[in-house]
């Protein structure tokens, strides 16, 4: 079971606004929480948050966990007057989303929103097109002025839908809890270090800083993967699910940033069937997460991705199964207390 | 401010493509070293102009770069002694026909790019853009000598000569970004008699155009506390007047976005408004475009701004930039430098 | 050398998953090196000699991996859909032949509806390794392959897949094998993961810090219906000076040059557009390292049939041996 505590402050995080380059809001969040269970806590030239817990035994493996703080988003870039502001994406966002809904700008999280034409002023030409990014604007109410530069996210409280959850940004403050729980309940024979990393939406850049500072001997990349487990056209199987929901915590072997290294995903396999954790295979190519840029980092660290599968992510609106996140959970939790030196003297290839 | 123009008109004239500067490092380090206290060359070539300060050591150290490498082309094969090129950096193909070109071969060549006939292209270009694998370079020399003179792998520079505009403007080729060199040479000049705080490296890096090889070795090697990228921007002008564009001649530009630190941003800012040296925003939502990009990741990361100096006609060898914008940008820029001090340090921690 | 490059091209190793080449290449180098060992990421890096009398650190660098595929869904009729690891191009798959890292093999095919006038996207292929469903199918998602396509002797040529790298690997090993004495530090690299993005070469050049890298790997040629480069097979190893990820360093193009001349070894300058090489990441490391390739002409890259020229491929060792075995004429 997820505490109400935990689910809460993925709430309080989820709420937050913080676009890649801007990630201050769940950075104050994330150092309140850390500072009580970790030795020692720092922020880095980009923004990244470090928290240490040291060893308290045996030889202390330094292992890394970087959840991104950063989201997908908007950024205000010209002013039109009348409250009226041009805006360009920062991160991967698909402009169909972006049409007829609501924003939040800047910390002060003013509202706006993102307007359409009305049908009624349309052809059916017009309709069958995409609306251009260059045509849109984000609308504060006539004679509000928000400051050029200022980030924005689509406004989406986090909601609690019985087993699921419904929230912007679960890509990745689903992450960011983790790591933050994880810290909280590190074991005592590892250096634990929690990397809260910024700029990962836009090329996974505070995680090879933070590697290159932290020098793990291992890293484990925690984010959120899309789920596409919808219905395929009809007659077809669906061949590009990624993961599914209920399928728990899904374990990268590929994507395009980063080869796992098989002796780590060997090991995550083994701890999920000796524990009984359900866990997936998430689909190889496309995507990436902090896992790559860490495992380039000096002289090359050992690295794997385990996310929580969430459907519709980079949208206004994303959803995921609390039973995937527990799951997630129990697996780095337990795998974290089995973790030793050992799973690195295995053979690399299986 | 003139004093700067001779010196920028002598850079122009050089050839300085990527991974191929020493030509241009070699004039720019004959300049610097009289308003230096050291001068050094990087592992691949970037020059390094050392001003110490007289704080007690280890003292922090603030790294200016302009990059100092030039788009072109270069040769890939030799036909009848017409040479096929390739570009070297970002050159659109559209701007090329008729371009008067120095090939550097054993000796430096003048020629022409050329582009043929129709009926001597592929049916599906007929009158249309032809794309850079169909244009010629044409030394007007018999196959035999071109065969003695050029190689394969013989770079190619832009041989337009710079021209003064009205206005106090200046058109060359590689204005992008030895605008930003000359700028780095107004702030040693303005440095000269005063002290500094802190150490200062003004550096002339390679191959921003390729790869930003220079910036990040550079910023590597001196692991400075915190770097400001020096380079150009759009300026308004035909075909360019959108929010990315700004005014030439009227100002500085400065840039905000995840690449920079919003605590040095708002140091320059504030700098700008004192000195009243007009300067605008430039909005860069996912990356700069210059060398703060690979600084800002270099070791355990680096603080990074970027200083602009807006210039029309990007990546064509008639680009064109106002003196009296490079002169901004100089004076700026060594103002910052005279203020950095121990406090400043503090101002750099994220909140 | 013929067996060693028809036993280096036979071996299993995709991206990722180098083990059974690296094996190959540590027990073929055992006798010469002076030390050897393997890196967080699977490097496998091989020392021989201490500079002295004005010797410098030298790296070479030739890739391990191949490209290959990765299983991304296995259908309920027990066909296996794939993605590509490294460039791997669709008009060289079908009806083509691959092995997994667990030793099954399969053939490629596409979806029978597609039109045959084009290609089709890599979403419309798959293997079938003979399974009848997908509990029966011994593939995983995840579970990697590699082209299999046996050695072709054609006597002035051989052919064969993954030419890209293990002809480089072949070249470096035999270069080990002659190099009795050299001023030099030099590291042999056989580096993991290029194919994917030259993710091995930085780590392992950041770990030893050379003064000089050079990138041992092949290149396209333009001798064949269509080509267009200067580069053709049996006109020597070639001298890389820009590739579409990296200007070689001018003073390690003029020493690589300079060493052919002297010794009167053909040799060819090549500027590839499309592709780069482990130099690239090389470069890049710590302050920056000058550095270059010594490229072998090869046509069909990325291919299961990529074919090199016998007499390019016995100049490249003699090239490298030459490089290696002189103190550099610049520090």
């Amino acid at each position: 079971m997820i505490p109400e505590s935990l689910l809460s402050l993925l709430e309080r995080l989820c709420n937050a606004v913080a676009v890649s380059g801007d990630e201050g809001e769940v950075r104050q969040i994330v150092l309140e929480e850390v500072r009580p269970h970790a030795d020692e806590v720092r922020v880095d030239a980009l923004g990244n948050v470090l928290a240490i817990r040291r060893a308290r035994s045996g030889d202390g493996l330094r292992v890394m966990l970087a959840a991104h703080m950063d989201e997908v988003g908007l950024m205000l870039v010209a002013e039109d007057g009348d409250g009226l502001y041009r805006f360009e994406t920062v991160g991967s966002v698909d402009e169909r989303y972006l049409v007829g809904k609501p924003v939040w700008v800047g910390k002060d999280h003013l509202p706006g929103v993102i307007g359409a034409r009305p049908i009624h002023l349309t052809t059916p030409e017009e309709r069958a097109r995409k609306l251009s990014l260059e045509s849109l604007r984000i609308d504060l109410g006539p004679g509000r002025k928000a400051e050029l530069g200022s980030r924005a996210t689509f406004a989406t409280p986090f909601r609690r839908l019985g087993a699921a959850i419904l929230a912007k940004s679960l890509d990745n403050r689903l992450g960011v809890a983790t790591v933050i729980e994880l810290l909280r309940n590190a074991p005592p024979h590892l250096e634990l270090q929690a990397a809260f990393t910024v700029q990962e939406e836009i090329g996974l850049r505070g995680a090879s800083v933070a590697a290159y500072a932290l020098q793990p001997h291992l890293g484990i990349a925690v984010d959120s993967t899309p789920a596409h487990d919808l219905p395929a056209p009809e007659g077809h199987e669906n061949l590009f699910y990624n993961t599914r929901l209920g399928a728990g915590p899904a374990i990268y072997r590929a994507d395009a940033a980063t080869l796992s290294d098989p002796r780590l995903v060997r090991f995550l396999e083994a701890v999920a069937q000796r524990h009984n954790i359900p866990y997936q295979i998430r689909q190889p190519g496309g995507g990436g997460t902090d896992a790559g840029a860490i495992q380039r980092t000096r002289e090359g660290i050992p690295a794997v991705s385990v996310s929580v599968p969430g459907r519709y992510p980079h949208s206004p609106a994303s959803l995921a199964l609390l039973e995937d996140w527990e799951n997630t959970l129990r697996l780095l939790q337990e795998a974290l207390n089995e973790l030793t030196a050992e799973v690195l003297e295995t053979e690399k290839n299986s | 401010m003139n004093t700067i123009l001779p010196f920028l008109k002598d850079l122009l004239s050089m050839p300085g493509l990527s991974g191929y500067e020493s030509p241009v490092a070699a004039r720019i380090e004959e300049t610097w070293s009289p308003l230096a206290d050291r001068v050094q060359r990087t592992r691949l070539g970037s020059v390094h102009a050392w001003r110490f300060g007289t704080g007690a050591a280890p003292r922090p150290r603030a790294l200016l770069a302009a990059h100092m490498d030039a788009i072109g082309l270069m040769v890939t094969q030799i036909v009848n002694g017409f040479l096929r090129v390739t570009a070297v950096g970002g050159v659109d193909p559209r701007i090329l026909p008729g371009q008067p070109v120095t090939v550097h071969g054993r000796e430096a060549l003048p020629g022409i790019v050329v582009m043929p006939r129709a009926a001597l292209l592929p049916a599906e270009i007929g009158e249309g853009v032809v794309p850079i694998e169909h244009l010629w370079v044409d030394l007007g020399l018999p196959a035999a000598e071109v065969e003695q003179k050029v190689r394969v792998g013989d770079i190619i520079s832009f041989a337009t000569s710079p021209m003064e505009l009205s206005g106090e403007t200046i058109a060359g080729h590689s204005l992008d970004n030895r605008a930003s060199v000359a700028a780095l040479t107004v702030c040693l000049q303005h440095l000269r008699g005063r002290t500094l705080n802190w150490d200062a490296i003004l550096a002339a890096t390679v191959q921003e155009e390729v790869t930003m090889a220079g910036a990040r070795t550079s910023a590597f090697a001196e692991q400075p506390t915190l770097a400001i990228a020096v380079d150009v921007t759009f300026a308004k002008g035909p075909g360019a007047n959108d929010w990315r564009t700004f005014e030439l001649g009227k100002g500085i530009v400065l840039a905000w976005g995840p690449n920079i630190h919003p605590a040095l941003h708002r140091r320059l800012k504030e700098i700008a408004e004192e000195m009243e040296i007009p300067f605008s925003v430039e909005y860069t939502p996912r990356h700069s475009g210059t060398d703060a990009y690979a600084m800002q990741t270099a070791a355990e990361g680096i603080p990074t701004a970027v200083v602009s100096i807006p210039l029309r006609y990007m990546h064509t060898p008639v680009e064109v930039v106002a003196l009296k914008d490079i002169e901004r940008a100089g004076r700026l820029l060594a103002e910052f430098l005279c203020r950095l001090d121990g406090a400043f340090i503090e101002a750099l921690t994220w909140s | 050398m013929k067996s060693l490059v028809e036993a280096l091209t036979q071996t299993f190793g995709p991206s990722g998953y180098e083990g059974a080449i690296r094996e190959r290449v540590q027990q073929e180098i055992a006798p010469f090196v002076d030390d050897m060992r393997i890196d967080a990421l699977g490097n496998l890096i091989a020392r021989k000699g201490r500079a002295q009398n004005g010797g410098q650190r030298i790296v070479v660098a030739a890739h391990l991996d191949e490209i290959g595929l990765i299983a991304t869904h296995i259908e309920e009729r027990g066909f296996v859909r794939f993605t590509s690891i490294g460039g791997v191009m669709v008009h060289t798959l079908i009806g083509g032949r691959v092995r997994f890292v667990n030793g099954i093999a399969g053939v490629i095919h596409m979806d029978q509806d597609e039109p045959r006038d084009s290609f089709p996207k890599l979403e419309k292929l798959f293997i079938d390794v003979g399974a009848t469903s997908a509990a029966d199918c011994p593939v995983r998602v995840g579970d990697m392959a590699a082209f299999e396509r046996p050695f072709l002797d054609l006597g002035r040529r051989w052919v064969a897949k993954s030419m890209d790298d293990r002809i480089g690997v072949a070249v470096m090993i035999e270069t080990l094998r002659t190099l009795q004495e050299t001023p030099n530090e030099v590291y042999f690299v056989f580096t993991v993961q290029e194919e994917v993005g030259t993710r091995g070469a930085a780590p392992a050049a950041f770990g030893l810090e050379p003064q000089v890298a050079l990138a041992v790997d092949v290149t396209r040629t333009g001798d064949v219906p269509g080509g267009k480069m200067a580069v053709a097979l049996g006109k020597g190893p070639a001298i890389k000076i820009l590739d579409s990820g990296m200007i070689a360093d001018p003073k390690v193009v003029e020493w690589m040059g300079g060493v052919a001349e002297r010794l009167g070894i053909p040799y060819q300058r090549e500027v590839l557009v499309g592709g780069t090489t482990d130099a690239r990441a090389m470069q890049l490391v710590r302050a920056g390292v000058p550095a270059g390739c010594l490229s072998i002409p090869c046509r069909y890259i990325h291919s299961p049939s990529e074919m090199v020229d016998v007499e390019d491929v016995q100049h490249s060792v003699r090239l490298l041996h030459a490089l290696l075995s002189q103190p550099l004429p610049f520090s």
